[in-house]
């Protein structure tokens, strides 16, 4: 079984999966089940100033996006930071690290734009053995409205400046939490390396209404015939998440800037992906809302499998492998062709290959009398539409072309690597010669 | 004493009286909400859905699915009863084994098919619970339709034909409406009297009388009608059975399958209904099997059904079979009727084993006895008092495929009819398209 052990700037834990700061991890009681589980760290539910704490709705706090069978695809909640007493959290963490040194306890903090209020409090918080700080700049409702969270996430200058309040007064380790509610991940991103961040985790929940009521028309989750927008989170998010963590990664300037991925991890398998795409760890909320702490076990167990089949020793070595990469579409190769290959063996002949591309696409696949569908190589722009649509995994392929065989829809023989940057076609690429 | 499956001869009450309603209680009880969203997110909403092409009325299946899953089942009944106004009976009887639900490609793809026929049920129990009819009559046209038989093909043409503003007298031998769908299936597929009350639903439509102790032959001729009426639809089934070829088939005991359905159907106390210790089925349909196992589950103690070619020919589906077995009921397979013997009542029945070889039976020589005290025959029924003169084929009415029969004016559909299999959803799928004929026809002029 591969070793898991994971270090995310300079914090160590057995494994990369820690619980992000939300619901899961409000308290000793969950927290404690959460370490016995197996979860290699969490980072606590952020903590707000000293004084009577914030308090939440008594309503409904959660929306939801359900697929098939209702299974839980997405997630919104209007619930905002911790609603206990600063001592009494203050009080658990350093309980619950002194029984479970190995795990990383982080704590998550969100305190008014100002610089004493962050430095009275964070060594205050340090004084429980938390492993580091996470400045939650992301949280998108509520709180923002008061001047924190995604207020301050939107504007890279209040991240620089906080962060480098928060740097002053602790030597542990800084991570800031980024909000995807912005048009560009890479800003706020420096300005936290600016601000001397030890590493960024991302994403926070992204601003959503999940459905409305159609009797009430009000949005839900509603509060007495109202409703707000709330933040979205769980599978649905991974796409969004992905992307942000790798645009990052790629960035020459915030290359190095470790990187704590979040967004619907719900399997290894996501875990995986976050970390090839630059993230040196994950952290999960949707999945263990929706499963419990249990599926701990099951993405401990897949990724040691994983890494062992790839020959990989360490979580380091596959954190960054996928960056290299990614690119610009202007650097994709436009000689590269493919053709959809549907396997007859594995068919159900329901026909949504069909219906997808006769209705909505090219016209590339026929349709027998008797419901044999085939792929038709002269139409065939290797969409991939069928692939996504066929409910068999693994009965739609895409074959690649190999050099020098002709494309039966353009007549040409496919050639060597070229883009963009150089086709014909490109005005600018014709006025640069 | 009370009677008990050991009681010999044939008697009634053999079971405790409070457990006949548990015993004949519904086959498969209708799916709950959770249940049907479950079912129906199953459905992968196919391209020119196979499903709906084995459905002999064409039932928009993955339409009436998606319905169900977007929770508008009212929605979904009407897009069913749109194809087939008996949508509620087919959904408790049709074969799904071996239509919609045997062409699922989830059926493929797993060997699970979508629950088609139980979604179908949720669908029309939803609106029919309502008590609400989702169709209206066109505008009158002053036309007038005669339709010869209140069964499932003629009160499918009734309702159609009455939805495009006709004017429909239907004619009906039996007290009660619902041809087989009342007297002629198994009662646990149908509890609850569920196929009069399906009856007074569709008739809700207007514009439809039923008269009712009205037979061709007796009182009633298929001349007067054509003089009375603009059009005629003959549904008059086949009130026939066919003759078992064995000897001593005369004595006591020995009855007509369809006869012992249709009075445990009437039947209000059904342990007063005797069976039975030794029951012998002879036939390989639903009818055999619907016998079969009401007998078991009304106490027999012993339920054989000797069928005289393999169990792949029989054209009760596996699924029938299965259940038949499942209840306790025996089935040889391979074994021609030879004599009933006994004293005066049948006491034993004399079977031959048979070989099937390029197609032709032939017995082996090889004979054997089982114990019966009634015997049930199930081996077809005929037709019985067509109107003299219409074309005969293959031993019922010959039809176009719109249902025209060799004399002009005159349509005709379900069992009685030439052309597809001899099933409910088969005679609403005619009726239907009769009424549709009838109908232009109708209009032409």
């Amino acid at each position: 079984m591969a070793d898991l052990t994971s270090t995310f700037c300079g914090i160590t834990s057995p494994n990369p999966f820690w619980l992000a700061s939300a619901p899961p991890t409000d308290k000793e009681y969950n927290v404690r089940r959460a370490f016995e589980a197996g979860w290699g760290g969490v980072v606590w539910k952020t903590l707000g100033e000293e004084g009577p704490p914030v308090v939440n709705v008594n309503g409904p706090r959660y929306g939801a996006i359900h697929g098939a069978d209702r299974r839980l695809l997405g997630l919104n909640n209007i619930e905002l930071i911790t609603d206990r007493p600063l001592e009494v959290n203050l009080e658990e963490m350093t309980r619950v690290k002194k029984d479970f040194p190995d795990r990383a306890l982080i704590a998550s903090v969100m305190v008014p734009c100002d610089a004493e209020s962050w430095k009275s409090i964070i060594p205050r918080i340090a004084e429980t053995g938390c492993d580091g700080f996470e400045l939650n700049f992301g949280c998108p409702h509520g709180m923002a409205e008061r001047g924190m969270g995604a207020a301050v996430g939107q504007v890279p200058e209040y991240i620089e400046m906080v962060t480098r309040w928060c740097k002053e007064a602790t030597g542990l380790p800084v991570i800031v939490k980024l909000t995807p509610n912005i048009t560009n991940i890479i800003l706020p991103a420096e300005a936290a390396l600016r601000g001397g961040a030890d590493a960024v985790s991302l994403i926070n929940t992204i601003n959503s209404i999940t459905s409305v009521n159609l009797d009430s028309f009000a949005p839900e989750p509603m509060i007495d015939g109202k409703g707000t927008h709330g933040g979205y989170c769980g599978p649905a998010v991974k796409p969004i998440a992905l992307n942000m963590v790798a645009e990052i990664a790629r960035n020459p300037a915030t290359a190095t800037l470790p990187i704590s991925g979040i967004g619907g991890v719900t399997t290894w398998r996501d875990a995986a992906e976050f970390l090839a795409l630059g993230a040196s760890n994950v952290q999960v909320c949707t999945a263990a809302m929706t499963y419990g702490f249990k599926i701990v076990e099951e993405m401990i167990s897949g990724l040691s499998q994983y890494m062992d089949e790839k020959g990989f020793t360490s979580v380091a070595e596959i954190s960054g492998r996928a960056v290299p990469n990614v690119t610009d579409w202007q650097y994709l190769n436009l000689n590269h062709v493919t053709k959809a290959v549907i396997n007859q063996d594995d068919c159900i002949n329901c026909g949504r290959c069909y219906a997808a591309c006769e209705d909505t696409s090219h016209q590339a696949i026929s349709m027998s009398p008797d419901r044999v569908f085939t792929v038709m190589d002269d139409e065939c722009v290797a969409c991939n539409l069928c692939v996504n649509v066929c409910p068999v995994e693994g009965c739609i392929t895409m074959k690649t072309l190999d050099k020098g065989e002709v494309d039966e829809r353009t007549g040409k023989p496919v050639g060597d690597y070229a883009n963009w940057t150089t086709h014909p076609n490109n005005v600018a690429a014709c006025s640069a010669e | 004493m009370s009677n008990s499956p050991m009681t010999p001869a044939i008697a009634a009450g053999r079971l405790p009286a409070e457990s006949y309603t548990a015993q004949f209680s519904d086959l498969h009880p209708v799916l709950d909400h959770h249940e049907a969203l479950v079912a129906s997110d199953r459905c992968y909403f196919c391209h020119d859905a196979p499903c709906m092409t084995a459905c002999p009325t064409s039932i928009d299946v993955p339409l009436f699915i998606r319905q169900i899953a977007t929770g508008t089942p009212e929605a979904a009944a009407k897009t069913i009863f749109e194809q087939n106004i008996l949508g509620g009976m087919c959904a408790r009887v049709c074969p799904t084994e071996t239509l919609c639900e045997e062409a699922c490609v989830r059926e493929k793809a797993e060997g699970k098919p979508v629950e088609i026929g139980r979604l179908q049920r949720y669908a029309t129990d939803t609106l029919m619970a309502k008590n609400a009819h989702p169709f209206a009559r066109a505008e009158a046209t002053g036309k007038t339709v005669a339709v010869v038989g209140a069964g499932p093909a003629g009160l499918s043409a009734a309702h159609r034909l009455a939805m495009k503003g006709h004017d429909v007298v239907m004619f009906e031998a039996r007290p009660k409406s619902g041809g087989l769908n009342e007297y002629g299936i198994a009662s646990y597929k149908a509890p609850g009297g569920f196929a009069q009350s399906e009856v007074d639903w569709l008739l809700q439509i207007g514009g439809i009388t039923v008269e009712h102790g009205k037979k061709l032959g007796e009182g009633l001729t298929l001349a007067a009608l054509q003089d009375d009426y603009d059009a005629v639809f003959l549904a008059i089934g086949l009130a026939g059975v066919n003759a078992l070829r064995a000897e001593g088939v005369d004595k006591a005991g020995v009855l007509d399958a369809v006869d012992f359905i249709a009075d445990l159907r009437q039947s209000t106390d059904l342990s007063t209904l005797p069976v039975g210790r030794n029951v012998v089925v002879i036939g390989g349909g639903m009818t055999a099997v619907d016998a079969a196992v009401q007998s078991k589950l009304l106490g027999a103690q012993n339920v054989t059904i000797v069928y005289r070619r393999g169990k792949d020919r029989m054209s009760a589906s596996d699924y029938e079979q299965e259940l038949a077995t499942s209840k306790g009921v025996q089935i040889i397979y391979h074994a021609a009727p030879v004599a009933v013997h006994g004293n005066g009542a049948c006491a034993e029945m004399e079977f031959e084993f048979t070989q099937e070889v390029d197609g032709t039976l032939t017995g082996t020589g090889e004979t054997f006895r089982l114990a019966a005290d009634q015997v049930f025959k199930a081996i077809g029924q005929t037709l019985v008092g067509a109107p003299e003169g219409i074309k005969i084929e293959g031993g019922k009415i010959a039809v176009s495929a719109t249902g025209r029969t060799s004399m002009a004016g005159v349509w005709a559909g379900g069992d009685c009819a030439s052309g597809g299999e001899d099933l409910t959803v088969t005679a609403v799928a005619e009726g239907r398209d009769a009424a549709e004929d009838i109908h232009a026809s109708l209009m032409e002029g």
